[in-house]
């Protein structure tokens, strides 16, 4: 981040390099409860993005030290498959995963009825298996299916979705070629039914007019997100199972 | 929810959907309300009730209230406390003075050892999720036959059915001796075979209790054991 003058990144006839409309996003597929073994799980495509989220609990919190007396306690663990991107990522946690998995933790705890379950954990596992750009949005996606998923109650369905700005223009949902040669970036976790921000943050820079508009593209695809991770549940349950 | 649901009449809700303006209704488990809305907070079915809108939910964890007759099994063994594993986010804790023997101090593991399944009530349980059980009551005893079998919290009202007539159809079918705790937990003891039939009825009734009449299993159930018969 921090702009690439020589990069081109929007086309002569107005639109991205992948044929994109500025406030359009890529493709979003979502699947609930693929892993059997979990509480909840869910499978999110967004793009050439494919993040895995488990939900195990409310179980007791262990250590102890970490145990709140008044409400349960979200452990996230996001973690990049060794084989996610095309240079190889070492494994375990790193830096940028440690930081993904407290904001994300944060951006859920405040979306999750954690007062029903004092003294507990919710462990929530997000696994990265292939990365284009917007893997913690993703990421946040799928842990929201997999948390309802897993019939944990919560105030709505948060939606993980960024915008940013390349070539002085606001755009939707950056690929990775945007994300790694543009101006800024601006994931936002959204509670659509609310409109409430759950979790925001910025890279580079946006004047407040181009961050209007990043926030009004966000909260449209919000929507659209949120319309499929609704039928994804309902497809899982209304389908014959449970 | 006793009925098994037809298709028609159920409505999958998700978390943070507004199901309905609360005017003159009660919110009952998994509903909030907020600016005259009922919001789901839980994905399950909508079902009202008794002029009560609350959720059916698709998975539930079970939360011990006092008075339960649960299925415990031991996990912990101490001086003079078992810490049993309730089927639930917590262990649960039976002292030995709530056990239905004398106990010395030191000499528990004598009565119940790890792994031993009782069949106990739980006295008390705190803000703090600490849950105590007890073993002195009719009927609370060590379960040293039989199997257990694991059943979705939200399914056994359907499994029990009203005044425990699905149970009792269940036990007759099968011939077994059937106990769902509410935690879960089903001891089933009786000949082999019929403990085998109630655990494939179980194992149906736990995959398809949303969507399929209850009824309909057992009738086929009853209907297999009559042939075998």
């Amino acid at each position: 981040m921090g702009g690439y003058g020589d990069v081109q990144l929007l086309r002569d006839d107005g639109l991205r390099l992948d044929g994109r409309k500025l406030d359009e996003m890529r493709p979003v597929t979502i699947e609930a409860g693929i892993l059997p073994a979990a509480d909840g799980s869910a499978k999110v495509t967004h793009g050439l993005n494919v993040a895995v989220a488990a939900v195990y609990g409310p179980m007791e919190a262990h250590p102890r030290k970490i145990q709140r007396q008044d409400r349960a306690v979200i452990d996230v663990r996001y973690n990049m498959a060794p084989f996610s991107t095309s240079d190889r990522i070492r494994p375990g946690f790193n830096r940028r995963s440690r930081e993904i998995s407290k904001v994300t933790a944060e951006a859920l705890e405040s979306v999750v009825l954690v007062e029903r379950f004092p003294r507990s954990k919710i462990r929530v596992e997000i696994e990265i298996l292939a990365a284009e750009a917007g893997t913690r949005c993703a990421g946040i996606t799928a842990a929201a299916v997999a948390l309802a998923d897993a019939g944990i109650p919560m105030r709505d369905l948060i939606v993980g979705v960024a915008s940013g700005k390349v070539e002085d223009t606001v755009v939707l949902d950056l690929d990775k070629a945007e994300d790694n040669y543009g101006q800024a970036d601006l994931p936002v976790g959204i509670l659509p039914n609310t409109g409430e921000i759950a979790f925001l943050q910025m890279d580079g820079d946006l004047s407040p007019a181009e961050f209007e508009l990043a926030m009004e593209y966000n909260f449209k695809a919000a929507k659209e997100i949120h319309e499929i991770m609704v039928d994804a549940l309902r497809r899982r349950y209304e389908g014959g199972e449970a | 929810m006793s009925q098994g649901q037809t298709g028609a009449e159920q409505r999958l809700v998700t978390p943070g959907m507004a199901v309905g303006p609360s005017a003159g209704k009660r919110a009952g488990s998994g509903i909030v309300a907020a600016d005259n809305q009922f919001i789901a907070t839980q994905l399950g079915w909508l079902q009202e009730r008794n002029n009560t809108v609350s959720i059916d939910p698709i998975h539930a964890a079970y939360m011990p209230r006092s008075g339960d007759l649960i299925v415990g099994m031991v996990a912990e063994v101490r001086n003079n406390l078992w810490f049993m594993d309730i089927n639930g986010s917590f262990q649960g804790l039976l002292p030995m003075s709530l056990a239905p023997w004398k106990v010395e101090f030191g000499a528990a593991r004598q009565h119940m050892d790890i792994g031993d399944v009782v069949l106990a009530r739980v006295q008390e349980v705190d803000e703090c999720h600490n849950v105590v059980l007890t073993m002195k009551g009719v009927g609370l005893r060590r379960l040293k036959q039989g199997a257990v079998e694991s059943l979705p919290v939200q399914h056994i009202d359907r499994v029990r059915g009203p005044n425990n007539e699905r149970l009792q159809r269940l036990r007759d079918a099968c011939d077994c001796r059937i106990m769902v705790g509410e935690n879960g937990r089903v001891w089933i003891d009786g000949s082999s075979d019929g403990i085998k039939q109630a655990r494939e009825a179980i194992h149906a009734i736990a995959k398809a209790a949303h969507h399929t009449d209850i009824d309909t299993i057992l009738n086929e159930l009853e209907k297999n054991m009559k042939g075998d018969a």
